[in-house]
């Protein structure tokens, strides 16, 4: 793939040169309408799990505060570096994948799903100190929801190691066809989404008082 | 390759992790007011979740409509929350 190939779904308007190294031409949607169709439902039911966790603690605002005294708000900080530096790897990957450089797209894409898997470990280093101070989701409303929430996330971030593990394997192929292409978009756009959810997981779990 | 990796994605990167920083201590600093930190921190969050929407979801250069569906995202659920959280 050379870089002056257009991606699928983009229109090459004569001699017009490419704005940005690996970018898109404007008016091109990330994948494929559906996947946009998935990703918007997705984070709707995430945004009602937000209001409905807002709405309680206003009802047990020194239970939930008491509680989150409990976290170790390192671990929620340091997987929101992780998860925002794995989402420069996979953007970086899929310019990669567009550009031609058939080397430091799949580099990209390895690093951000490492950085996914420091995350899960993380994730379950803090759940089992949780657990062993017993702290378990029917201690109470905040931990319920601590679990409930965290859960849910870290199972579509499982799911997203599935898809970045395509990526790589698609990255290292010499062309692309142009349902592959949009799969790169729409994949790297769903790694997005659970880097976004947790940013305000974190706010709302670890930071709000 | 080095045009690609000092990109503007890479200064948003940076900012999102100042920013970060910046919300996390707003969050864990008791000595500020509870609502304004939580309010700010509230916000910080969804700017940073625009900024990941708009250059690394790349919906900055998506028709206008998907573009409006998400910024509108940003702003309704950002709301509610802070709506919520002071009532």
């Amino acid at each position: 793939m050379s870089t002056a190939e257009a991606a699928p779904g983009e229109q090459r308007n004569g001699s017009a040169p490419r704005p940005r190294a690996g970018a898109r031409w404007p008016g091109h949607v990330p994948g494929e309408p559906g996947v946009w169709v998935f990703i918007l439902g997705d984070m709707t039911v995430f945004a009602l799990l937000f209001g409905v966790f807002v709405y309680y603690r206003g009802k047990q605002p020194l239970l939930f505060d008491h509680s989150q005294g409990d976290l170790h708000r390192y671990f929620g900080a340091i997987n929101t570096l992780l998860l925002l530096t794995s989402s420069l790897a996979v953007i970086t990957g899929v310019r990669a994948v567009r550009a031609g450089y058939r080397r430091l797209a799949p580099a990209a894409i390895a690093a951000a799903m490492a950085c996914g898997a420091v995350f899960l470990i993380n994730k379950g280093l803090e759940w089992s100190a949780l657990l062993s101070h017993g702290h378990k989701p029917a201690t109470n409303n905040f931990f319920m929801y601590f679990f409930v929430l965290t859960g849910i996330h870290a199972f579509h971030l499982i799911l997203g190691m599935g898809v970045l593990t395509t990526l790589f394997i698609l990255s290292r192929k010499p062309t692309l066809t142009p349902g592959q292409r949009a799969f790169v978009e729409g994949g790297a756009c769903f790694w997005h989404m659970v880097d976004l959810l947790w940013i305000v997981l974190f706010a709302l779990l670890y930071l709000m008082h | 390759m080095t045009a690609l990796l000092k990109s503007r994605v890479s200064l948003v990167w940076l900012g999102l992790i100042i920013a970060t920083l910046i919300s996390w201590r707003i969050g864990t600093d008791h000595g500020v007011h509870a609502h304004l930190a939580t309010t700010i921190v509230l916000l910080v969050a969804f700017v940073k979740v625009r900024f990941v929407g708009l250059y690394f979801m790349e919906l900055r250069d998506a028709p206008l409509p998907l573009r409006g569906i998400f910024e509108g995202y940003c702003l309704v659920v950002c709301t509610t929350l802070i709506v919520l959280y002071l009532a």
